[in-house]
């Protein structure tokens, strides 16, 4: 399984570099993944989306749909691609250190 | 990852749910990954985007191979209605919202959506009808001026 060092943590991925453990996810690694992803700074309104996926994933084994995203009331679909831009729901998830989302929506 | 799709523009020229839904995923789903995404509405596409049509859009039981069910069963009253709310109790359960809050969901993530200038004079229609998220009405030459460097879908 390939591996990926952010920082002091060493982290297993999967091959587009998703995280496949969340429990070794950690603040910093967000930040560096962000950094990746071409987001600099990671603002509470970026965490805040973060946190409301991994609680979604924990619940449902999925990352939750942009749908769901706006209708939770977290974020409005158009702030959600200001915060990620370029793949919104893809990049949110790898930075939040889920599984690539499977879905079409 | 040179090569990757950078923008698409998709025609939308069917009517019912089945007509329409495609595109609109298609579109959607071109935004979730960064692509530019264009829709051109054209005939009886059209309904999408046409205030009072657009939430009363239904799948056809009648002449539609894909409903696997004799036509004489898809003819009785109520039917398409029937029809049309399983199909969509189903997609919103898959988070496939309905079309008119799709395209609001479509425009959000930054689709630019166009009506087709020859429909909207064939069917005497005006900028009015159609809901607030349409652009223009703009001819063909228009759209492949705005397609231009991209990817064209036909639906």
């Amino acid at each position: 399984m390939p591996q990926k060092q952010y920082g002091a943590a060493t982290v297993n991925v999967d091959d587009e570099g998703f995280l496949t453990d969340l429990s070794q996810w950690t603040r910093e690694v967000a930040t560096a993944i962000a950094k990746e992803e071409g987001i600099a700074d990671l603002t509470p309104a970026h965490w805040k989306v973060l946190e409301f996926m991994q609680k979604e994933f924990k619940e449902n084994g999925t990352a939750p749909s942009i749908r769901k995203l706006n209708k939770s009331g977290v974020v409005s679909t158009k702030e959600l691609y200001d915060l990620f831009p370029g793949g919104p729901a893809k990049k949110a998830a790898k930075i939040a250190g889920l599984k690539k989302p499977e879905g079409c929506v | 990852m040179e090569d990757r799709i950078k923008k698409v523009s998709i025609v939308v020229s069917k009517g019912g749910l089945d007509g329409i839904y495609p595109g609109l995923i298609m579109a959607n789903g071109a935004r979730m990954e960064g692509i530019e995404a264009n829709l051109f509405f054209t005939f009886f596409g059209m309904d999408a985007i046409i205030k009072k049509r657009m939430g009363k859009i239904k799948i056809a039981t009648v002449g539609n191979p894909g409903m696997h069910m004799p036509s004489l069963l898809g003819i009785l009253p109520g039917f398409s209605a029937f029809a049309t709310w399983k199909m969509s109790k189903t997609m919103d359960k898959l988070d496939i919202p309905p079309i008119p809050e799709f395209i609001e969901m479509i425009a959000d993530a930054g689709g630019k959506f166009y009506a087709c200038k020859a429909t909207v004079d064939m069917f005497g229609l005006k900028k009015e009808d159609f809901c607030p998220q349409v652009d223009s009405i703009i001819n063909v030459g228009k759209f492949y001026e705005i397609s231009a460097g991209g990817e064209i879908i036909f639906t």
